[in-house]
């Protein structure tokens, strides 16, 4: 497939979003249960709008990738067939209890809703972070279903995908997590980097696994069962198409197998290798926080671009020759 | 339930592309707008096709083989591409089973062409919305044709007849019998797509001549008392026989 960068940066942008809202509501919860000095609403809050600014941002590199926006709307009216539209749906859903999430820190609008027998307070901000972290994992689903439901794209269709959809976004909000304590609570900074730590190790296991997998897939498809002919070798010799067509242009990356193979390690050691280093230094070394996720959202880019070319279209078995 | 589809008959087909004239022209000339054509006479002439006649070999020249093969949208009877689309505008219809797209819906995600195995689908780059085969919708049940050209216009333009057109699931169409009789098969059927269009495959008359058809046991020599002399050393039947 080719990779298209309005994808690409919409599922690593709301990826790392979503992370960052399950990081600080996870932070928000230990501290519900006195496991962690509770923090000012300012830190929540404030954390809360770089989620926003980060789901913003894919949203609108999302619109990149369609060709009539102004039509955007109609995405969300078959939910119950497209994990596309289920997305469209989830996203903005997600975006407006984030909101609603911050403004109650922020503004302090935290009023009692229950308290439990033990005394425990829940307010608003705790179930609006609990409705809120429901629909970050429902957004990582629908954003992975979109590539696992596809079944003939056998690269994708495999519950590794979603799963590393998770871990890969966790892993992302919680390096930004860290770095955000760091800057801001710097005495909170182990409790993120801890788990950073935890999820990217999680995760570069889940990713390792896909592309164990995908080294083994054995082609479903073949030119003999695309075309209907029993023959060994059978050659194209024309495509119906000389200066190429939308099927050359959207199903193949372009680029070489040398390329492909000087990605896979890179996405690797950027994605992975190097922010577990840094995170592990960084427990004593804020700004090397800083410097893990921005090194990770490359090699997040990186790897996201590769999912991507890695998947092979049954259909270009029908266009291999321009003649 | 009424399944519209095309039946090719690669054995007949010469490659000629009529139908991907043809096509091109019922299918540009319509009320949905013209089919995108980006330098059409510059050196990497590209646009949106519904069908396009692809050539293939098999074996290695002297011992090869060459078939043209023309694709388009097969009107799958499970088509995987209508339940991905997010806005509805690919469907299938109940009526007669064509899967076409409503271009003023479509927002151009092209999704439907990543979910659709045999790459049917071509963006149109300048309306910005998917475009596929209908199956001339617009011309079959137009009646105010006459009623021998209320067929697809590839069906209409190819020169050997190499495309039927029909119901396959009337057991009595031309169509079907076509299939069940002459071998018709359906393409990659490992994704369980079930497509309406079907292939006629390639195939040789060829007369088959056994030993004992050439070498006659009553042969007519024998008349003449000038036998096929058979080895010295080999009883024949005419040993016995013949005295």
């Amino acid at each position: 497939m080719k990779p298209a960068f309005s994808v690409i940066f919409l599922t690593t942008l709301i990826g790392a979003a979503q992370g960052l809202f399950l990081a600080l509501f996870t932070h928000q919860s230990y501290a519900l249960f006195g496991l962690l000095p509770m923090q000012s609403d300012d830190f929540y809050g404030y954390g809360t709008l770089i989620v926003l600014a980060l789901l913003a941002a894919g949203l609108v590199a999302s619109f990149f990738h369609l060709g009539r926006p102004e039509r955007a709307w109609r995405a969300a009216t078959q939910w119950r067939t497209s994990w596309l539209s289920r997305e469209v749906i989830v996203l903005p859903a997600f975006m407006g209890v984030a909101f609603l999430f911050g403004v109650s820190h922020l503004f302090g609008i935290r009023p009692e809703i229950v308290t439990l027998p033990s005394g425990m307070v829940i307010d608003l901000s705790v179930i609006l972070g609990a409705a809120g972290t429901l629909l970050a994992f429902a957004l990582f689903v629908c954003t992975a279903m979109i590539y696992a439901c596809l079944r003939f794209l056998r690269e994708w269709h495999s519950p590794l995908t979603v799963i590393n959809y998770i871990l890969m976004g966790g892993s992302s909000g919680f390096v930004l997590a860290a770095f955000y304590a760091a800057s801001f609570a710097p005495d909170q900074a182990d409790f993120f980097a801890g788990w950073a730590i935890i999820i990217t190790i999680l995760a570069l296991i889940g990713r390792a696994a896909s592309l164990f997998r995908n080294a083994r897939l054995k082609p479903t498809s073949t030119i003999q069962t695309a075309i209907g002919v029993k023959h060994p070798q059978i050659t194209q010799r024309s495509m119906g198409a000389m200066g190429g067509s939308f099927n050359t242009r959207e199903f193949f990356h372009g680029k070489s197998a040398g390329f492909l193979r000087a990605i896979k390690p890179a996405f690797l050691l950027l994605g992975f290798v190097l922010p577990l280093v840094l995170l592990a230094l960084g427990l004593f070394t804020p700004a090397l926080l800083g410097l893990a996720f921005i090194l990770q959202y490359a090699g997040l880019l990186a790897e996201r671009w590769f999912f991507f070319a890695q998947a092979n279209h049954p259909q270009n078995l029908y266009y291999q020759t321009i003649g | 339930m009424t399944q519209l589809a095309l039946v090719i008959d690669l054995n007949v087909c010469v490659g000629c592309s009529a139908c991907v004239t043809s096509c091109k022209e019922w299918n540009t000339s319509g009320s949905a707008g013209p089919l995108v054509d980006e330098r059409p006479y510059g050196e990497n002439p590209t646009g949106t096709f519904f069908n396009r006649v692809q050539t293939y070999e098999m074996g290695t020249f002297p011992n090869s083989e060459t078939m043209h093969f023309p694709k388009s949208c097969l009107h799958c009877e499970d088509p995987p591409c209508v339940p991905v689309c997010p806005t509805g505008a690919s469907y299938k219809r109940k009526e007669d089973g064509i899967v076409l797209v409503d271009y003023d819906k479509c927002i151009g995600c092209k999704y439907c062409s990543w979910a659709c195995p045999y790459g049917a689908r071509e963006i149109d780059e300048k309306q910005k919305v998917m475009k596929k085969c209908t199956l001339c919708v617009d011309r079959i049940y137009d009646m105010t044709m006459p009623e021998a050209d209320r067929k697809p216009s590839c069906v209409k333009a190819c020169p050997t007849s190499a495309r039927l057109f029909g119901d396959i699931h009337d057991p009595e169409s031309e169509v079907s019998q076509a299939i069940r009789e002459d071998g018709g098969y359906a393409l990659m059927p490992e994704w369980g797509t079930h497509p309406s269009n079907h292939y006629l495959p390639r195939r040789k008359t060829k007369m088959k001549i056994h030993a004992d058809e050439l070498e006659r046991a009553d042969n007519p020599l024998k008349l003449d008392q000038q036998l096929p002399k058979p080895d010295k050393d080999q009883s024949t039947l005419d040993d016995a026989s013949a005295w």
